[in-house]
């Protein structure tokens, strides 16, 4: 199969959806489909060969943030020309719902198209205005994949129509294959506490961890906290008492190869996220690597987690409830091999084979009997009134 | 003079409005051939479904009464009347919930010589049949909501294309053939 896909961020910068986009194109080849993917990116960063640059992305102040967004005259012809070189038999886009060049290939295209929702964000004005010009493009979907039933629930909501859930794939096997690093190991002496994500961005949550280490290390003393992520340490570590700081240990920005070997060293992987998760693709890697999780109860958490049977939940934002849990699943060896066994057999739904299978069920069920994808040549007034000649 | 300048004034709204009308009616068009395109997806699934499960049927794999029970339910939905199809395809997934609710029966007809590929091919089939099912009512909902549009009815741009209707039937697979933890 002839499968175009478009990622909406540029390819230079990390991000969830672009590593998505990647594991999905690899995935795709590896079983013998011919796979494109579109992204925008600056034209001297080295690119895989399957990826084809869509021009420099420009950052505009969009929806609070600072959104680095492809679109204008240029964009839309380069999609226009990938689309039609490509002669695609099935086009997936990621977040057409944003103005990016997923809704301009959306715009540019015709034929078997599918989509994927990543995000649940909240209707936002701009979203509500441009909803009549948007609703002729995103008419063109031919399926509408949403990565969780939470992100389903909004895209119902905001959109209407329907979705089916297909959550993000992980490759368990390179997650339970990583060799644990003794010094990231706990032992009898103390229990090692896992963090990965932004240190310096408040909604991944490591403040609420920080305001409940004294009470973890009250209880269970000798325990140690590793952080992975960017962001400023000192800061991280401001609001501890002096001692408490050598706890915490900042390893900054980890590979792959490290974060797997992290995730397979720890003795419990805390997610306390506080908001602006559709997924949690961090908690399937965790328990890929067979870390016993403890995450806030945000709803894709509680998803990901199977209503807390693979992980154990507390409350958000709360650090006297993220203590408790913490330091009675630190002090229960039996509870943490429990999550670790629930936690292997769960993360199977979401190995790239069966989460690969579902996609190209997807395609599968959209390109049934369908011509393929081709830039959409507007019918003109003449053609329409018959006047023009074929 | 004033009153050519007014003319022009009439022509130009005019051709915008038959601009936009042709561009709506386009629209509707393209909508109104996903809605097929979607229709004959949710009918191959569902009578690639109904086959394996007859299949399955007449196999001898299963006891002769989960045999019967499956085999009137995929027989019925295969040849139901086009007002009965969505009765007769849930009664065939009650069916199928029915006779694959323990977890033994599945592994039974997998152990059985040819099963394994039964038993994967029934289990794709139940899994995609909800797919298409969503995919066709949510083109439907969409054409709906155009359709309902008061350019679209004033002008009748939807010619005599028939109202489109949901598919609405019980799907729910049965857990033990769709779980992906075994």
């Amino acid at each position: 199969m002839r499968i175009g896909i478009v990622c909406p961020y540029s390819w230079d910068v990390p991000g969830g959806v672009q590593f998505h986009v990647r594991d999905l194109a690899e995935h795709l080849t590896g079983l013998g489909h011919e796979v494109s993917v579109l992204a925008p990116s600056d034209d001297d960063t080295p690119l895989p060969p399957y990826v084809v640059s869509a021009g420099r992305a420009v950052p505009v102040p969009y929806n609070g943030s600072v959104a680095r967004l492809n679109f204008g005259f240029l964009s839309a012809a380069r999609v226009r020309r990938w689309v039609h070189e490509g002669a695609f038999d099935v086009l997936h886009i990621h977040e057409p719902a944003t103005p990016s060049l997923a809704l301009l290939a959306c715009w540019a295209a015709q034929g078997p198209i599918v989509a994927t929702f990543h995000t649940s964000n909240p209707r936002s004005r701009a979203m509500v205005a441009a909803y009549p010009i948007l609703q002729p493009a995103l008419e063109k979907i031919s399926a509408r994949i949403a990565v969780s039933e939470y992100a389903r629930r909004t895209l119902v909501e905001h959109l209407g129509g329907d979705a089916v859930v297909i959550p993000n794939g992980v490759d368990v096997g390179f997650f339970s294959r990583a060799a644990p690093r003794p010094e990231w190991q706990g032992g009898p002496e103390g229990r090692t506490i896992g963090f990965i994500g932004r240190i310096d961005e408040p909604r991944k949550g490591l403040p609420v961890l920080m305001q409940a280490l004294p009470a973890i290390l009250e209880k269970a003393p000798g325990t140690r906290l590793l952080v992975a992520g960017r962001g400023d340490e000192a800061e991280a570590v401001a609001a501890l008492p002096q001692e408490m700081r050598e706890s915490v240990e900042f390893l900054g920005m980890v590979g792959d190869e490290d974060k797997a070997r992290l995730l397979r060293s720890v003795d419990l992987y805390v997610a306390p996220n506080t908001g602006g998760e559709s997924f949690g693709i961090i908690l399937v890697e965790a328990m890929s690597a067979g870390a016993p999780v403890l995450a806030s109860d945000l709803d894709a958490f509680e998803q990901v987690l199977d209503g807390g049977a693979a992980g154990e939940l507390f409350a958000g934002e709360q650090a006297d409830a993220l203590a408790a849990a913490a330091v009675r699943l630190l002090s229960d060896p039996e509870r943490r091999a429990e999550l670790r066994a629930r936690g292997t057999r769960h993360v199977r739904r979401f190995d790239w084979s069966t989460v690969g299978a579902d996609v190209l069920a997807v395609y599968e069920t959209v390109t049934d009997g369908a011509a393929s994808v081709a830039p959409d040549e507007r019918t003109g007034l003449r053609a329409r009134l018959g006047l023009a000649r074929d | 003079m004033p009153t050519v300048t007014t003319l022009i004034w009439i022509a130009v709204a005019l051709l915008l409005v038959g601009v936009y009308l042709s561009w709506t009616a386009g629209r509707l068009d393209r909508l109104h051939a996903r809605i097929d395109a979607a229709r004959a997806a949710l009918d191959a699934q569902l009578l690639r479904r109904a086959s394996i499960a007859q299949e399955l049927a007449t196999a001898g794999l299963l006891d002769p009464a989960a045999s019967i029970v499956l085999y009137q339910a995929a027989h019925d939905a295969r040849l139901a009347e086009e007002d009965q199809r969505e009765v007769a395809e849930s009664e065939l997934s009650q069916a199928l919930r029915a006779v694959f609710a323990e977890r033994a029966q599945v592994e039974e007809v997998r152990a059985a010589p040819g099963g394994e590929e039964t038993a994967d091919e029934l289990g794709a089939a139940v899994r995609r049949v909800p797919m298409a099912r969503r995919f066709h009512n949510d083109a439907v909902r969409a054409a709906r909501a155009l359709r309902r549009h008061r350019t679209v009815r004033w002008f009748r741009l939807a010619g005599h294309a028939p109202f489109p209707l949901a598919f609405e039937m019980d799907d729910e697979p049965p857990p033990a053939l769709a779980d992906r933890e075994a």
